[in-house]
């Protein structure tokens, strides 16, 4: 009987995930290229895809830091910017550009637009699936390029590489900082937390959630459990018939959640750096509170963007400060996982 | 008289050319075997690349599949030809199209020259292998493989238990005795025509080849024959990840390359440029060094060792194992206090006064957790907020654990606190659990809190308790914990005290002088008499006389009651 309700079960993420990809090709004309170069993808190629809105100051160092760990090309769907991040996109000679005036609530917080993009250029290509304002590091980041730890990761027959979020911060309330654009942004945000993240296995989608960091133990004390999800999977050799399912928390088929050891052993991981908190993050949450696209229900997170309305100061005398990956291997956030 | 390479190539060409042509170029001829799957175009470009060297040749093509025949065929053909158009060749030393040379061609043919009849090639027996993969050692040499290993796995293995279970062996050629080794040897003219020349080859290869993975075996196995000098170990550098797949070198190992003094070392990836630019630079032949790849090895046994057992008490996102597959459910020894800081005053003072640990209050204290020194946060910014340590109590513990790493952690307990984490603590050798039962009414005792209150809040805390206590009495308990009741406990309260100080610090000699300051017990009798008047029954706290004090009795002698 359990042997049939796991059988029902999976039928059943297996209509979700046939449901999400149909959405998908469903709604690829909501949008249009300004810029599409897909033609030179070639076939080892790592690609990186991204919804943006409005991300000008940060986009010059985005592009910068993941072409120097050597993604090749760029697919971004621009969600309606009014700053200038679009002309800044066209013009790259690596980046092809979407845009669409839809809604990013009403498209799975922009998943419909990426899934259909993966669909069609993501097959068997290592896919980087970020935000504009995260970062993938990885252990020997500054030294080893982004191929050498795909080669790697073929050859040990691992498709799917997590690296959880780790959020920073600048010492002192938030906007009291300055930043230009075009800075790296992890010169000023140098802060995080090291050891206060609860990590729980999600039955139902086999993924692990993790939950902690400077915004649970700022905004979510009292409700834990809608405290921002950490788990990432943000790196994977692609198949189009596969599918994100809530952000790049989880993906369809489920199987690909598991990329944690279960045995004691320690799998490979890196880390995302989470640039959020640059100065104006603090105007960003006024308008985001007001444009209600946030995950989930919006009313629950209204005392969340006061609170960053307020500027806060995350920073404590417990915070770690940014060093380099080796630190953050050491107090186990991320593990090279045999990769010597 | 020079060293010669047969080199083994199916990728990565443009590499394989750069350092064929260094050795070359440096005299040492090369004979190229590609696979024959590569195509045509590939082939013949990497022929004109290195059409300038008249030393250096292609050989007849196998389609190599891992771990069959046609490697060992590929070998033996560049070999042939390497021994009929190079007569000034005396050793020759299989490589492949990922090797790189660690260092100039003179000093290994200086190090050659040193050991002329010597054959350095890696053969131990069978018996004394560690590194087989998949758990099959001897049984490579008497049983068949007619399936491959890499595309049909189930067929491979469905085939071998069949095998096994019929009992078939295959007969091993007479004279053979069955050696296994790194398949990157460096053998001597002699031994090499010896093994090609056998007039029993015929035997030989028909047996090897179906043998599985024979280039493991097949040279490892003959040299043994002929060979007049072994020295079994291999000239490459090459190190295996827990999977048994070859480590790979990158542009940061350059440094670690340099100090193993080895000649060559594969598998480097094509794309470490600095690699390749500094070691196929001129370079003056000076060094008359052993090559010594035991220097590196503890950083890849470490590697290994990181990978198949991880760190032990430590939960992240991609280590996060199943029950009872921790490996170290938690990362340190730690100490559990239950009901001492009902019964003593400042008890977490004193403690730190004779510890050196962390002392912490009631860290599942149902208002707060109590880090040490009422600080409101803990090291990697851990929230005292009890909502936030409810959320995930064991997570919550384990990273307490973790964070305070290099430093005892030692905290509180009572049934007052969220309870979540018994189970946890009772089956974790890391954990020393002391417990003086009943102890938790002493703060009743003195609350000003209306009867009925306390009678009920006594029966709450009294079930709680019942049921730690009989998870710590359980068969699965891995800690090691103590259980006094009260009464006996305060009898003699130094000798259980010292106990446990002496297992948290060892080394630390130091007789207890000073007792914690008891909290005065005047009248506890009566409170449980009182309580047993209102129909509550106090079970935990042992034998309280009514009238009187029970530390004016003469002292008995306590034993504490250890469990495991």
């Amino acid at each position: 009987m359990a042997r049939l309700a796991q059988l029902w079960q999976a039928y059943r993420w297996r209509i979700r995930r046939r449901y999400l990809l149909a959405r998908a090709i469903r709604r690829r004309h909501r949008l249009t290229a300004v810029a599409n170069r897909t033609g030179g993808i070639a076939r080892n190629d790592i690609l990186l895809f991204a919804t943006i809105r409005n991300e000008a100051t940060r986009l010059e160092h985005f592009l910068a830091h993941y072409r120097a760990l050597g993604v090749n090309r760029f697919l971004i769907v621009d969600n309606d910017s009014t700053d200038g991040s679009r002309d800044l996109l066209a013009d790259q000679p690596d980046v092809s550009l979407w845009r669409t005036d839809s809604s990013y609530r009403l498209h799975r917080f922009g998943l419909d637009w990426v899934t259909w993009l993966m669909i069609r250029y993501a097959h068997n290509h290592w896919c980087v699936t970020v935000d504009a304002d995260e970062l993938l590091i990885y252990p020997h980041h500054d030294t080893r390029p982004l191929p050498a730890l795909t080669d790697w990761l073929d050859r040990q027959g691992q498709r799917v590489y997590p690296a959880m979020m780790l959020e920073l911060y600048p010492k002192g309330p938030v906007q009291a900082q300055h930043y230009t654009p075009g800075d790296d942004p992890t010169a000023l945000l140098r802060w995080f937390d090291a050891g206060n993240y609860s990590l729980i296995r999600q039955e139902k989608t086999r993924a692990l959630w993790i939950q902690g960091g400077p915004r649970a133990r700022m905004f979510f004390a009292d409700r834990p459990r809608h405290a921002p999800t950490l788990t990432k999977i943000p790196l994977v050799r692609w198949n189009r018939r596969w599918v994100y399912l809530n952000s790049t928390h989880s993906i369809l088929p489920r199987y690909l959640n598991e990329c944690y050891d279960q045995t004691g052993a320690e799998a490979p991981s890196g880390l995302l750096l989470h640039t959020k908190f640059l100065p104006q993050v603090v105007d960003k949450a006024a308008e985001e509170k007001r444009r209600r696209e946030h995950f989930g229900t919006p009313e629950l997170f209204d005392s969340y963007y006061d609170s960053l309305i307020g500027s806060p100061d995350f920073w404590t005398p417990y915070s770690q400060e940014l060093t380099g990956w080796r630190r953050l291997e050491s107090l186990g956030l991320m593990s090279r996982g045999g990769w010597l | 008289m020079t060293v010669g390479f047969i080199m083994m190539c199916h990728t990565a060409f443009d590499r394989a050319a750069q350092v064929a042509r260094y050795w070359g170029a440096h005299g040492a001829p090369v004979v190229i075997h590609v696979d024959a799957r590569v195509s045509r175009h590939d082939y013949m470009a990497l022929g004109r690349q290195l059409a300038d060297l008249d030393n250096v040749s292609f050989s007849k093509r196998f389609k190599c599949e891992w771990g069959t025949w046609s490697l060992v065929a590929a070998a033996q053909a560049g070999a042939e030809q390497m021994l009929r158009q190079h007569p000034d060749v005396n050793h020759v030393f299989l490589a492949s199209g990922s090797c790189l040379p660690l260092r100039p061609v003179a000093e290994l043919n200086d190090y050659l020259a040193a050991h002329p009849q010597t054959d350095f090639i890696e053969s131990v027996t069978t018996a004394e292998v560690g590194w087989t993969v998949g758990g099959i050692d001897m049984e490579r040499f008497t049983l068949r493989f007619p399936f491959s290993w890499k595309k049909r796995r189930r067929l491979f293995d469905k085939y071998v238990a069949l095998q096994r279970r019929l009992g078939v062996k295959r007969r091993i050629p007479g004279g053979i005795v069955p050696h296994l080794g790194s398949q990157w040897w460096c053998l001597s003219r002699a031994t090499l025509s010896a093994i090609l020349q056998d007039p029993d080859r015929a035997t030989y290869d028909r047996y090897f080849s179906r043998v599985w993975i024979p280039d493991e075996s097949y040279f490892q196995s003959l040299a043994r024959l002929h060979s007049t000098q072994i020295e079994s170990r291999s000239l490459t550098l090459s190190k295996f990840d827990y999977q048994g797949k070859p480590h790979i070198f990158y542009d940061d190992h350059l440094q670690l390359l340099r100090r193993s003094d080895c000649f060559v070392a594969r598998k480097i990836w094509p794309k470490a440029d600095k690699l390749y630019t500094n070691f196929l630079a001129e370079r003056p032949a000076e060094s008359v060094a052993e090559p010594n790849p035991s220097k590196i090895d503890r950083l890849f046994s470490k590697a290994v060792e990181r990978r198949t057992k991880g760190r032990p008490g430590l939960y992240m996102q991609s280590r996060f194992p199943r029950q009872d597959h921790e490996n170290g459910k938690t990362s340190a020894h730690y100490s559990i206090f239950q009901g001492f800081s009902d019964l003593f005053e400042n008890f977490e003072g004193w403690l730190a006064k004779y510890v050196g640990a962390r002392v912490h209050g009631h860290l599942f204290g149902p208002a707060r957790a109590e880090f040490a020194g009422g600080a409101a946060m803990f090291n990697g910014c851990m929230s005292d907020s009890a909502t936030l340590r409810d959320y995930n109590p064991r997570g919550f513990l384990t990273n307490l654990i973790w964070n305070g790493r290099g430093e005892r952690q030692c905290f509180m307990f009572s049934p007052r606190d969220t309870q979540d984490i018994n189970w946890f603590t009772a089956t974790d050798p890391n954990a020393q659990i002391s417990v003086i039962s009943g102890a938790w009414a002493v703060p009743l005792f003195h609350s000003n809190r209306d009867f009925a209150d306390i009678r009920r809040e006594a029966a709450r805390l009294q079930q709680i308790e019942i049921d730690h206590l009989n998870i710590l009495r359980s068969m699965y308990v891995k800690a090691r914990v103590r259980i006094w009741n009260m009464a006996d406990f305060i009898e003699n309260p130094m000798e259980p005290l010292q106990t446990i100080i002496d297992e948290i610090s060892p080394r630390a000699t130091r007789r207890l002088t000073e007792a914690p300051q008891m909290v005065d017990l005047t009248g506890f009798g009566q409170f449980l008499q009182n309580l047993r008047n209102q129909g509550m029954q106090p079970r935990l706290m042992g034998d309280f006389p009514v009238h009187g004090d029970l530390l004016t009795q003469p002292p008995r002698r306590g034993r504490p009651y250890l469990v495991k």
